[in-house]
């Protein structure tokens, strides 16, 4: 049996690699596809956790589904953000929407 | 080691592959695939932990619905960029340190803080239950999340229309 | 499946063996299957759109109406050469095909065959096949995408837009269904058509509950439109967009997307069958000929094969009469009418139970 310790290793290296391409990519894409390994890594670990810790209410399925469905409805708004931003700034590189910058 | 170790090694290993490949990689297309394989290697881990429902669903809506959303973004974004493009902007060698230092701490918490039973407690049957627990006890965040979408609907379709001249 | 493997383990092989070989042995099967199942719809194809246009179609290889057309083809097709465009991304170009034929195949295991002929009886069946079946969108644009082709690209997001579209009306129809059985899994769903009166069709579902005849239509549409096929074809347009998003595929790589259409379009059948029309259920006359275990499997297999291919008659028949739609009158369709229909279905449906439960 796989202990619950080496799922929840898994979804820390999953979160932090996520964390890295959300911190460091230029790409407004890349941005939003390592947010998504992020939510990926928070979902394995409420289900790992729902498997083998007693729940009464499985609520660590529930909310894996409630963050799937969040995590759909931001990735939508986001890529329209970044529609919007390719066709005003003609670049997706974040770094070079500097406007506001002082 | 059992059968059910080794494909959580082999799955483990293929998920977090992937994932490096999302963010290290040079071409965007091949990041947005790796994500793909890297959400199926994530469905089979949740088949490995008896959560098919969230398996299944977790295909539909990350592969079948968000992946497209992405590959569509990304083929309506696309300039023609030369190969010299640097991917990762000036504070690589931060965020990396900080990734690092976060997994550290993570995996440390992980491997004592939790005190796992030696014997995995039964799952009810997932779909039935999940379905009643949606329309019961959790029939509140169900009807904002409603809401919600509703709301990231709206708001994309509008940001995303063609101007009117 | 699981009835291999346990015959296997009472022999004596060790489980992992009987598990992986059962595994193996069932895929290879499956495979099998859908290449001679897929040779023989488009010879039928090209048999029925030539009798519908008052021609003959292939008469001469084989013999006797040409029956082995689709083996030379099969055979042309394998010994042409393989082409990559220069600036096209090797590694997803190569992907592509795989992926959308690797996803067809894997909605094989949820196809309840006959009684206990299914690969495994998934307690998620349905679900399962849904979320399947939207992977076939990913290979597409893969393909569109890595072909470097103005004409693969549009073709691939046509093609994308047009499945998305189409994927919520025909989940939203199918849950008609699954409301009155209450369960996701297939076997269930083809059991639960089962009447006081035997196998007649008055229990189908397609009579049953509501307005299931209105889903059904809904599902068969929507269906239709998941497998690229006409009148929803612009995806691969032959006198549009040249063959849209596999227009620079050849020989293997070819073969392997007509493969994958034809099996989806046996699936789409196959799933319409066992909700809507009964599944393998039908007068069992065989068990008088091959004894109580054989027999009910064999006329189930017969049966369902038979509703099977008359509903893919039915696909080709439309592919043949009907004109294609343009993109635009597509989405109409897709999102103003069929989705509209298919929640009132649902509704109409949540009603009725209701209805029923407080009689």
């Amino acid at each position: 049996m796989v202990p619950l310790s080496h799922y929840l290793v898994l979804s820390a290296i999953l979160f932090g690699i996520g964390l890295f391409g959300a911190l460091s990519r230029r790409h407004a894409i890349s941005i939003l596809m390592a947010i998504e390994v992020m939510f990926n890594a928070v979902n394995l670990s409420f289900i790992a956790f729902s498997r083998y810790l007693p729940q009464s209410q499985m609520q660590g399925h529930v909310f894996a589904v409630f963050v799937i469905a969040v995590a759909a409805a931001e990735a939508a708004i986001g890529l329209a953000i970044v529609l919007g931003l390719y066709r005003n700034f003609k670049t997706v590189n974040v770094d070079e929407i500097n406007l506001m910058k002082w | 080691m059992s059968v059910e170790q080794g494909l959580f090694y082999f799955l483990a290993a293929f998920s977090v592959a992937l994932a490096l490949i999302v963010v290290l990689a040079q071409n965007i297309v091949r990041a947005a695939v790796a994500l793909i394989f890297s959400f199926c290697g994530l469905a089979g881990l949740y088949i490995l932990l008896d959560a098919e429902f969230l398996a299944a669903v977790q295909v539909l809506i990350y592969v079948g619905g968000i992946t497209i959303l992405l590959l569509f973004a990304i083929l309506l974004t696309s300039r023609i960029a030369g190969k010299g493009v640097r991917v990762l902007n000036e504070q690589k060698v931060v965020s990396g340190i900080v990734a690092v230092v976060l997994m550290v701490l993570l995996g440390l918490a992980a491997t004592r803080g939790f005190e796992a039973p030696a014997e995995l407690p039964k799952q009810p049957e997932n779909t039935p239950r999940i379905g009643t627990l949606l329309m019961t006890t959790y029939a509140l965040p169900f009807e904002a999340v409603s809401i919600l979408l509703l709301a990231g609907m709206v708001g994309a379709i509008f940001l995303a229309r063609k101007e009117e001249k | 499946m699981d009835f291999l493997i346990e015959k296997a383990t009472a022999l004596g092989v060790p489980t992992l063996l009987a598990q992986v070989g059962a595994m193996l042995a069932v895929c290879a099967v499956i495979i099998l299957y859908i290449s001679v199942a897929a040779m023989f719809m488009i010879w039928w194809e090209r048999k029925i759109s030539a009798h519908m246009q008052v021609r003959l179609g292939p008469m001469r290889v084989g013999g006797w109406h040409g029956w082995a057309q689709s083996i030379a083809d099969g055979v042309k097709l394998l010994l042409k050469e393989d082409i990559i465009p220069t600036q096209a991304d090797k590694l997803v170009f190569a992907l592509a095909p795989i992926v959308v034929f690797a996803t067809a195949l894997a909605t094989y295991v949820i196809v309840p065959f006959g009684p206990g002929l299914m690969v495994k009886d998934l307690n998620i069946g349905v679900l399962y096949y849904i979320s399947i079946s939207s992977l076939t969108v990913v290979g597409i644009i893969m393909a569109g995408w890595s072909s470097n082709n103005k004409y693969s690209v549009l073709g691939a997001m046509r093609s994308a837009a047009q499945a998305v579209s189409y994927e919520v009306p025909l989940v939203v129809s199918v849950l008609g269904v699954i409301m009155i059985v209450g369960s996701l899994n297939m076997q269930t769903i083809v059991e639960h058509q089962a009447g006081r009166w035997g196998p007649l069709p008055w229990n189908w579902m397609i009579f049953g509950g509501g307005l299931q005849v209105v889903g059904f239509l809904c599902y068969f549409t929507a269906a239709l439109a998941e497998c690229n096929r006409m009148p929803f074809d612009i995806p691969e347009a032959e006198s549009e967009l040249v063959a849209g998003f596999h227009v620079e595929y050849s020989g293997i790589r070819f073969s392997m997307f007509f493969l994958a259409e034809y099996a989806n379009m046996f699936v789409v059948a196959a799933i319409a069958v066992t909700m809507f029309l009964g599944g393998w259920r039908g007068p069992d006359f065989v068990s008088p000929l091959l004894g109580a275990t054989l027999g009910p499997k064999v006329a189930g297999v017969f049966w369902f094969l038979t509703k099977s291919y008359f509903l893919i008659f039915v696909m080709m028949w439309l592919r043949w009469t009907l004109a294609r739609l343009r993109v635009d009158q597509l989405m109409h369709l897709g999102w103003k009418v069929l989705l509209p229909i298919s929640f009132i279905n649902l509704g109409a449906t949540g009603l009725w139970l209701v209805l029923k439960d407080m009689r």
